[in-house]
C-alpha cells in the first residue's frame, strides 16, 4: 500500500471515530442544559438527578471528543501537506477561529460546571453549561463550513504564480450556501443520536428495572423518543434541501448516489439493488418512480445526469482523468444513512406511542431499546462516509486531487506505523468508554446533591469532579 | 510593523500561553505518583488542575490552527516534517486526557494505579518532546528546495535537542512543584516546597547551559537579554518559594517558561524554520506566509477574541483560587 491509500485510510478512521464522539457532545450538552434548567426552574429533584445522570455520560463522552479531535487539527499537517499549503490561505483561518472562538469557551466552561457546583451561584453554574453547549454548536459551524469549502469552493481565487488558492473574501465562506444547509442538518443529526441514547438508556432502565425512579426515566424516554422524532423531520427536510444544492454543485455525487450510469427524466430511486453497480449488466432492483428526480431537482420529472454523461463533461473541463467515485460505496451509504435514519425515528414513534398513559413497553421492546442508539450514530458515520467519498477524486472539488495532497515526506512506514497505532489505541478506548457508560447506566441516577459537598465527596464515584 | 510579524509574534505569545499554562500541568501529572503518597493525596494533586486543564490544552490547538493559517508552509513543513515526534505527542495527549478524565469515574485500586502511571508518562512525553521539537526548529534542520524536510526522527535526537528537551521538561516539573506548593495545604505542600529548591537549581543548570548554547548559535543582542532575564526570574522564583511567597515563585517560574519561549523566538526571527542544508531554503516569516488579506481577517479576530479568552480564562482560576485540601479516603473503594 502507498503513502496515499494508507493516509485515506487513517484519515477516514481517525475521522468517523471523532464524529462518534461529536454528535453525542453536541446534543447532550444541550440535553444536560435543558435538564438544569428545568431543575432550576422547577427545583424538582428528579430533574437534578437527571441533569447529574446526564451530565456524567455527557462528559465520559465528551473526554474522547476532545482527544480525538486534536489528532484531527495535526493531521492536516501531518499527513496532507501539500493540501495545507495549497489552502492554507483559506483553510487555516477557519480551523485557527474555531480554537479561539469555541473550543477555549467550550473547555473553560465546561471545567467551571464540572467543578462549579455549590462555588457558583446557582443561576451563574447554569450559564455556564449553556455556554459550553453553545461553544460546541459554533464549533460545529465554523468546521462544517471549513469542510464546504472543500465540496464547493467561494471567495477564493488561484494565484497563478504561487499556484496557490488565495482567500479573497471570509464572509462568502462563512455565508456558503454548502455550509448553511450542512449546519441544521448535522446539528439536527446530533440531537437524534442524542435522543436515541437518551430513549435507549431510560427504556432499559425501565424495562429491566421499572421500580427505580420509574417517574424521571419515563420523562427521560419521552423527552428522547421526541427529540429523536422531531429532528429526524428536520434532517429529512435539510437533507432533502441539501440533496438539491448537491445536485447542482457536485452533480457527480449525486449520480454516484443513486449509481446511474445514463441520464434520466423522469428518474427513479432505488430502495435497493442486487448485483453490480458499476454499469456493465442488468440489475434486480426495488424501485421508486419520480423519486431521484425529486430528491435531486425538487420537480417529479427532472433530468437527472447519469455517470457517463458527468464523466464526459469533467474530462472535457478538466482533463483526462477518472472522475468517477467509488459507486458500491457511494450507493450503500447514501442509503444506509437515511434508512439507519428512518428505522431509528419509527422506533421512536413506537415507543411514544408505547409509553402512553403510564404504560411501559414490554419486554419484547428490550432488544430495539438497546440497538436504538447505535442506529443514528451509524447514519452519521455512513453519511459523513458519503459524504467524502462521494467527492473523490477531489480533496477540493474541481481544484485539488487527493492524490496531490498527501504529504510527499510520509513513508509508507510512518503511515503504517501511526494509522496502527491510532486504530489499536482508539478501539481499547471504545472499549474502557463502552464499559463506563454501561456502569453508570446500570448504577441509575445519583443522588440529589448540589452543593459543595459534591466536590469534596468522599465517595468519588458519585461525584462529577475529582 | 508588517503583519508577518505581529502574527510572528501572536504564534510566541500562544506558545507562551501554552507552555506556561500546560507546563504545570504537565509537572503535575509526572509528579503525582510521586509526591503523592496515598490515594486521596493523589486525587487531591490531579484536582488541582482538574477544572483548568482542559483549557489549558487548547492554547496548543489555537497555536497549531494559528500557524496553519498565518504560516501555512511553516505548519506543512513542520507538521510533516516532525511526524513521528508528533504522532507521540498526541498518542501521549491522548492517553493522559482520557486519563485525568476517566481516573476517577469508578473505584478500584488497580484501576487508579494504572492511570496514574500512564498520565505520568504521557505528561512525561510531550513535556520533553515539545522541547526537542522547539530546539530543532531553532538550530535549523535539513530542508530542501521544495520546502520539504528531509530528515527523519534520528535527526531530531541530536545533542541540542536532547538538551532543549531536558530543558522544557525540568521547567515544567519545576513549574508543576510550584504551583503544587502554592495550590495544596499541609503536608503535600511542604513535599512540594521542600523539592523546589533542589529540582529547581538543577533545572537552571539545564536552562542555562542551553540558552547559553542556544543564543551561541544563533543569538542577537536582544535573545541573549531575554535569556538572562530568565535565568534571574528562576532564580527569583526559587528564592520566593524558599520563603514561602508561593505566588511570586509561581509568577516566577511562569516568567522564566515565558521569557525562555521568547529567547527561542527572538533568536529564530526572521526565519521560521532555518535550513541547515542551505540558507536559501530557509523558511522565514515572509516566504511561508499567508495573503494579506487572511492576514487582516485573523488580526482583527484575535484582537478581538484573545483579550476575552484570557479574561475568562483568568476568571476560571480566580474561582478555583482555593488550596486543594486532602480528603479522607473514599468510602467505597
Ligand atoms: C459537526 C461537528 C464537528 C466536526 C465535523 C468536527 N468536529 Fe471536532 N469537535 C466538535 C465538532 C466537530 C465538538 C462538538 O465541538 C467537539 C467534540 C467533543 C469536544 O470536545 O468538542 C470537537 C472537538 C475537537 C477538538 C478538541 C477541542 C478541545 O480540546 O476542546 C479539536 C482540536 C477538533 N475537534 C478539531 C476538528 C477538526 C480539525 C475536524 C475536521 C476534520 C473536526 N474537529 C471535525
Ligand atoms: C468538517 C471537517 C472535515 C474536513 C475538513 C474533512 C476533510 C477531509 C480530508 C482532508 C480528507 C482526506 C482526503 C481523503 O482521504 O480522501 C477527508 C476524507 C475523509 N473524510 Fe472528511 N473531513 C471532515 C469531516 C469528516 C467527518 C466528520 C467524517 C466522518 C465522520 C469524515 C469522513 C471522511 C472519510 C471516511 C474520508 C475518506 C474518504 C476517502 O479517502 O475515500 N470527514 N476528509
Ligand atoms: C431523509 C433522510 C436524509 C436525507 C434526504 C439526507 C440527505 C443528505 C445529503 C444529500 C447529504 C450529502 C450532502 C453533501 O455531500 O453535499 C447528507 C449528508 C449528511 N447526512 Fe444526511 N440525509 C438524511 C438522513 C440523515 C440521518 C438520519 C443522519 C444522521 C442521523 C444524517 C446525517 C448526515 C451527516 C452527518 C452528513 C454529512 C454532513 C453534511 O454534508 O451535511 N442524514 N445527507
Amino acid at each position: 500500500m502507498d503513502p496515499l491509500m494508507l493516509s485515506r485510510w487513517q484519515f477516514g478512521i481517525t475521522t468517523v471515530y471523532h464524529f462518534l464522539f461529536v454528535p453525542l457532545t453536541i446534543g447532550m450538552a444541550f440535553a444536560t442544559a435543558g435538564f438544569q434548567l428545568a431543575w432550576y426552574r422547577t427545583k424538582k429533584e428528579s430533574y437534578l438527578r437527571l441533569t447529574r445522570f446526564v451530565g456524567e455520560l455527557f462528559l465520559i463522552n465528551f473526554a474522547l471528543g476532545v482527544v480525538t479531535g486534536i489528532v484531527q487539527e495535526f493531521q492536516f499537517g501531518m499527513n496532507w501537506s501539500s493540501y495545507s499549503r495549497f489552502v492554507g490561505d483559506i483553510f487555516g483561518a477557519p480551523l485557527a477561529i474555531e480554537g479561539l472562538l469555541a473550543f477555549f469557551l467550550e473547555s473553560t466552561f465546561l471545567g467551571l460546571w464540572i467543578f462549579g457546583w455549590g462555588r457558583l451561584s446557582p443561576r451563574l453554574h447554569l450559564v455556564t453549561i449553556w455556554v459550553a453547549a453553545v461553544g460546541s454548536a459554533i464549533s460545529a459551524f465554523i468546521i462544517l463550513a471549513a469542510n464546504s469549502w472543500m465540496q464547493h469552493p467561494v471567495g477564493y481565487e488561484v494565484n497563478a504564480a504561487t499556484g496557490r488558492a488565495e482567500l479573497k473574501d471570509f464572509f462568502a465562506l462563512l455565508t456558503n450556501s454548502t455550509a448553511l444547509i450542512t449546519f441544521p442538518h448535522t446539528i439536527a443529526a446530533a440531537f437524534m443520536t442524542t435522543g436515541a441514547l437518551l430513549t435507549g438508556i431510560a427504556l432499559w432502565r425501565l424495562i429491566r428495572r421499572r421500580a427505580d425512579d420509574e417517574g424521571a426515566f419515563r420523562t427521560t424516554a419521552k423527552v428522547g423518543a421526541t427529540m429523536l422524532l422531531v429532528s429526524g423531520l428536520l434532517v429529512a427536510v435539510t437533507g432533502d434541501i441539501q440533496g438539491k444544492i448537491m445536485t447542482e454543485q457536485q452533480p457527480m455525487k449525486m449520480a454516484a448516489a443513486e449509481a446511474l450510469w445514463t441520464t434520466e427524466q423522469p428518474a427513479s430511486f432505488s430502495i435497493f439493488t442486487i448485483g453490480s453497480l458499476d454499469g456493465s449488466q442488468d440489475v434486480f432492483s426495488i424501485r421508486i418512480p419520480n423519486l431521484l428526480s425529486f430528491l435531486a431537482t425538487g420537480t417529479l420529472d427532472g433530468k437527472v445526469e447519469g455517470i457517463n454523461d458527468l464523466q464526459t463533461q469533467y474530462e472535457a473541463t478538466y482533463g483526462a482523468g477518472d472522475y468517477t467515485p467509488n459507486t458500491a460505496v457511494t450507493y450503500w451509504t447514501f442509503r444506509l444513512m437515511i434508512g439507519t435514519g428512518i428505522l431509528a425515528a419509527l422506533a421512536a414513534a413506537w415507543f411514544l406511542f408505547g409509553l402512553r398513559k403510564g404504560r411501559v413497553p414490554g419486554r419484547f421492546a428490550l432488544a430495539t431499546a438497546i440497538a436504538l442508539p447505535f442506529l443514528p450514530l451509524a447514519a452519521n458515520s455512513f453519511a459523513w462516509m458519503f459524504t467524502e467519498i462521494g467527492r473523490q477524486p477531489w480533496i477540493v472539488f474541481g481544484l485539488m486531487s487527493t492524490a496531490s495532497a498527501v504529504s510527499p515526506t510520509s513513508s509508507t512506514f510512518d503511515v503504517l506505523v501511526t494509522m496502527i497505532g491510532f486504530t489499536v489505541l482508539y478501539g481499547a478506548l471504545a472499549v474502557v468508554m463502552v464499559g463506563l457508560m454501561v456502569r453508570r447506566v446500570r448504577d441509575g441516577l445519583p443522588p440529589a446533591v448540589a452543593d459543595a459537598s459534591l466536590e469534596h465527596d468522599a465517595d468519588a464515584a458519585l461525584g462529577f469532579g475529582y | 510593523m508588517e503583519l508577518t510579524t505581529v502574527w510572528f509574534a501572536l504564534i510566541a505569545v500562544l506558545w507562551i500561553g501554552y507552555f506556561v499554562l500546560e507546563g504545570f500541568d504537565f509537572g503535575v501529572g509526572i509528579l503525582s505518583p510521586i509526591l503523592g503518597q496515598t490515594e486521596p493525596e493523589r486525587r487531591a494533586i490531579l484536582r488541582t488542575i482538574g477544572p483548568v486543564w482542559d483549557g489549558n490544552e487548547v492554547w496548543v490547538i489555537v497555536a497549531g490552527g494559528a500557524t496553519f493559517a498565518a504560516f501555512p508552509e511553516w505548519y506543512a513543513t513542520l507538521f510533516s516534517g516532525f511526524y513521528l515526534a508528533l504522532f507521540l505527542i498526541l498518542v501521549a495527549l491522548i492517553v493522559r486526557g482520557v486519563g485525568i478524565e476517566y481516573r476517577n469515574k469508578r473505584g478500584g485500586a488497580v484501576w487508579r494505579q494504572r492511570w496514574d502511571i500512564a498520565i505520568a508518562i504521557c505528561s512525561f512525553l510531550p513535556a520533553l518532546l515539545w522541547g526537542v521539537a522547539f530546539a530543532n526548529i531553532v538550530a535549523g534542520v535539513p530542508i530542501d528546495a521544495h520546502k520539504q524536510f528531509t530528515g527523519n526522527l534520528i535527526t531530531l535526537l541530536n545533542p541540542f535537542g536532547l538538551l532543549g528537551g531536558l530543558t522544557t521538561l525540568l521547567l515544567f516539573i519545576t513549574h508543576g512543584l510550584v504551583f503544587l506548593a502554592l495550590k495544596t495545604e499541609g503536608e503535600l505542600r511542604n513535599r512540594a516546597n521542600g523539592l523546589v529548591t533542589r529540582v529547581g537549581l538543577v533545572t537552571a543548570v539545564v536552562a542555562v547551559a542551553f540558552l547559553a548554547w542556544a543564543n551561541v548559535q544563533t543569538g542577537n543582542a536582544a535573545s541573549i537579554t531575554v535569556a538572562v532575564a530568565a535565568a534571574l526570574a528562576l532564580i527569583g522564583a526559587l528564592v520566593a518559594n524558599r520563603v514561602r511567597r508561593e505566588g511570586w515563585a509561581f509568577i516566577g517560574s511562569a516568567v522564566t517558561i515565558a521569557l525562555a519561549v521568547v529567547c527561542l523566538f527572538l533568536a529564530l526571527f526572521p526565519d521560521v524554520m532555518p535550513s541547515t542544508t542551505d540558507p536559501a531554503f530557509s523558511l522565514t516569516t515572509t516566504n511561508a506566509a499567508s495573503t494579506q488579506y487572511t492576514l487582516t481577517i485573523m488580526t482583527v479576530v484575535a484582537v478581538i477574541f484573545t483579550p476575552l479568552v484570557l479574561l475568562y480564562q483568568g476568571w476560571t482560576y480566580w474561582i478555583f483560587r482555593k488550596r486543594v485540601t486532602v480528603q479522607a479516603a473514599p468510602a467505597k473503594p
